[in-house]
């Protein structure tokens, strides 16, 4: 798996609550089966208009000046709804690398350790000036340090975060799950043989 | 010291608590849908590992399978190369699968339960959020994504860390023409769909005494959307008395020993929960939605919320934004909303039970001339022959409804089956989010007694006075 150690890049801003996956990737693209190309489908019902090609220009991320943004603004319980992997897989393949909103859904959470993105829970306050900053100025970039958990705002300001020291250990490393689990195989055996599942 | 079922059901699968590592439990049994199963078998392929216990697993496709006849392959290609390819899967690793032909084909959370593959005590999990359904068993039943599917075929075990426990007790009675979907929608109305994060839900009280587990399954079913991991019903003479005879029980042990082994599972009482939430369900009344989160809900004799009474501005916005999308003003009474299709189904509310309420609102009625489609999907094809047996399928028919094989259908209309730009829908199922029904398509969440109630007069009414036949 991709890890993370450090990332710099530029700020879009997504004010809405309760984002769920069907917004994040539309059902009709959960039929495919494989891992990668999702990027150009994230958000689709908000960013294309009708024809389902034409980028709808009322959609925020679509202005020119978030064309390469990689860390994405979000605001409470994003991520809610379906178990769907696909979720993190689009907002990776398009080129986010971390998010950062006062609250996630639990299973989207858990999923983005799993393909080397980092959500970032922060106060809604903070949340909220960010919002105002990084619209008040072109090219807002933040700069997310995983090992010190620090992200580092373009007047040096410093804004620290809490995250599970199990959870920043796997992203740090690109850590296997399975591998590191299969470390274990041997008391995996045990409980087995002692439960009669043979 | 007393714990609670889910302190027990987690330290009874702790395989390893590795230092500084998630803790590694056992998953007693896996669920597999074609969603979310494809790069899961894939990635297994590629690092040449095999499915630890096979038989462990049991895969069926629903989310993708058409509603109508089931004659000849599926005419969407990518649909068909998915159920192909969850088939395919199957065969390679050993794991048992109902597919679109078989007598037990379903939604996954409907055949689970009704096979009796899903018992008190164990662990279970799936690609898929919904997951949660099975708790109203007393398994700790929670949704994963792919990656963890993944790693649960290749280790039968997920890493996890532990979730605070809260208490939901419901006390009172519930009223008639009130239903469990009723209930559930009022607790997250109550505590919001992120108030459960972080937490499993145990639900208790006199109401969920009172309860048959297919309500049960409705409660658990949408904890989901109230954002806990999982939700949690200690087992009872209910849950048992449901249990006994499903075909595929453990056959090592007789039924009496098999009920005192899950008997034990229950939390004991004087346990303690990190948080506690009473809830008078005497005082709910039916629910319907008004707006695209689950928590934007009302009871039948509300309206619409103003907007300029919402002092939080965030929340201000998203109500503007899903009224806006609802194509509802601020301040419309619930019961002036007509609707245009009515979809009865979905792993929330596709069970027998379910369609009794439904055909018992619906006999001697007929739908209303300006519903456009009504649609019944039983949850599961046993579902389906056991009300053809009830001769609920003439109800539904002679009502003007559409009875349809099983599958997830317009719960997330990934199959044919969908609204249309603007359509308003009265459904049972359990997301209300933009474009979940179909783009552009506008649901509101009812139960399946309130979704009939609409089909026939057009509108939301309240079913608690209604002219049954
Ligand atoms: S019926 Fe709906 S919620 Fe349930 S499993 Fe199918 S798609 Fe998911």
């Amino acid at each position: 798996m991709k890890a993370f150690t450090e990332h710099t890049g530029v700020v879009a801003p997504l004010e809405a609550m309760h984002v769920d996956t069907d917004q994040i990737i539309p059902k009709q693209f959960l039929k495919r089966i494989e891992r990668t190309g999702y990027g150009d489908v994230l958000f689709y019902d908000w960013r294309y208009l009708d024809d389902g090609t034409t980028p709808n220009p009322d959609f925020e991320l679509n202005r020119g000046r978030y064309k390469n943004a990689s860390i994405l603004l979000a605001q409470d319980n994003f991520g809610c709804g379906s178990s769907r992997e696909h979720a993190p897989w689009a907002l990776s393949d398009y080129g986010f690398r971390s998010i950062l909103a006062p609250s996630f859904a639990d299973i989207f959470y858990n999923n983005c350790f799993n393909n080397g993105l980092l959500p970032i829970t922060l106060p809604g306050d903070v949340v909220n000036a960010l919002f105002t900053e990084v619209r008040a100025q072109e090219g807002y970039a933040l700069t997310v340090k995983l090992a010190e958990q620090e992200i580092v705002k373009p007047d040096g300001g410093v804004i620290t975060f809490d995250i599970h020291p199990f959870l920043k250990q796997r992203l740090l490393h690109g850590w296997d799950q399975i591998g590191l689990t299969l470390q274990h195989e041997d008391k995996i055996t045990a409980y087995e043989q002692a439960h009669g599942i043979a | 010291m007393a714990k609670t079922i889910y302190q027990k059901i987690w330290d009874a699968h702790l395989v390893a608590e590795p230092e500084e590592q998630d803790a590694i439990v056992y998953i007693d049994r896996h669920y597999v849908h074609e969603v979310t199963s494809p790069q899961a078998f894939e990635g297994l392929r590629l690092s040449d590992r095999k499915v630890r216990r096979p038989e462990l697993t049991y895969a069926t496709m629903d989310h993708n399978i058409p509603t109508t006849k089931r004659t000849g392959p599926i005419a969407d290609p990518l649909s068909r190369a998915q159920v192909e390819t969850l088939a395919g899967n199957c065969a390679d690793f050993g794991i048992a699968c109902f597919d679109m032909d078989d007598q037990r084909n379903g939604i996954v959370h409907v055949v689970g339960p009704e096979l009796g593959l899903t018992l008190p005590g164990m662990t279970i999990v799936c690609g898929d959020s919904h997951t949660s359904t099975h708790g109203a068993f007393g398994a700790l039943a929670h949704g994963i994504g792919t990656s963890e599917v993944e790693h649960v075929l290749a280790t039968q075990t997920l890493l996890q860390k532990p979730s605070k426990t809260m208490e939901v007790r419901l006390n009172g009675a519930i009223q008639p023409g009130v239903t469990a979907k009723d209930i559930v929608l009022a607790i997250i109305g109550r505590i919001g769909t992120s108030g459960g994060t972080g937490y499993v839900i145990e639900y208790t009280g006199d109401a969920i005494r009172a309860m048959s587990m297919e309500a049960r399954m409705t409660i658990c079913n949408m904890t989901i959307e109230a954002g806990a991991r999982a939700g949690l019903i200690s087992p009872d003479e209910t849950t048992f008395a449901y249990l006994e005879n499903r075909p595929y029980l453990p056959q090592d042990k007789p039924f009496d020993a098999l009920k005192e082994e899950w008997r034990a599972w229950a939390s004991d009482p004087g346990c303690a929960y990190d948080t506690v939430v009473e809830i008078d369900v005497d005082a709910v009344e039916p629910q319907v939605t008004w707006g695209t989160s689950p928590e934007m809900v009302t009871g039948i004799s509300g309206q619409t919320p103003m907007l300029d009474a919402e002092a939080d501005e965030n929340k201000r916005l998203a109500y503007e934004k899903a009224l806006q999308y609802m194509g509802l003003a601020p301040g419309t009474p619930i019961t002036e909303i007509a609707v245009d299709k009515v979809f009865i189904g979905s792993c929330t509310n596709g069970r027998i039970e379910d369609l009794r309420e439904a055909a018992h609102v619906l006999k001697g009625h007929a739908i209303a001339p300006t519903i456009k489609q009504a649609l019944l999907v039983p949850g599961s094809q046993q579902v389906k022959r056991q009300a053809e047996a009830e001769g609920l399928d003439r109800i539904f028919i002679d009502a003007g409804f559409e009875w349809r094989e099983a599958g997830c259908s317009m719960c997330l209309a990934m199959n044919d089956d969908r609204l249309e730009p603007g359509d308003r829908c009265a459904a049972t199922s359990n997301r209300n989010f933009e474009g979940r029904q179909g783009k552009g398509g506008r649901t509101h969440l009812v139960s399946p007694a309130m979704a009939a109630a609409a089909a026939v007069t057009g509108r939301f009414c309240d079913v608690r006075s209604w002219d049954y036949k």
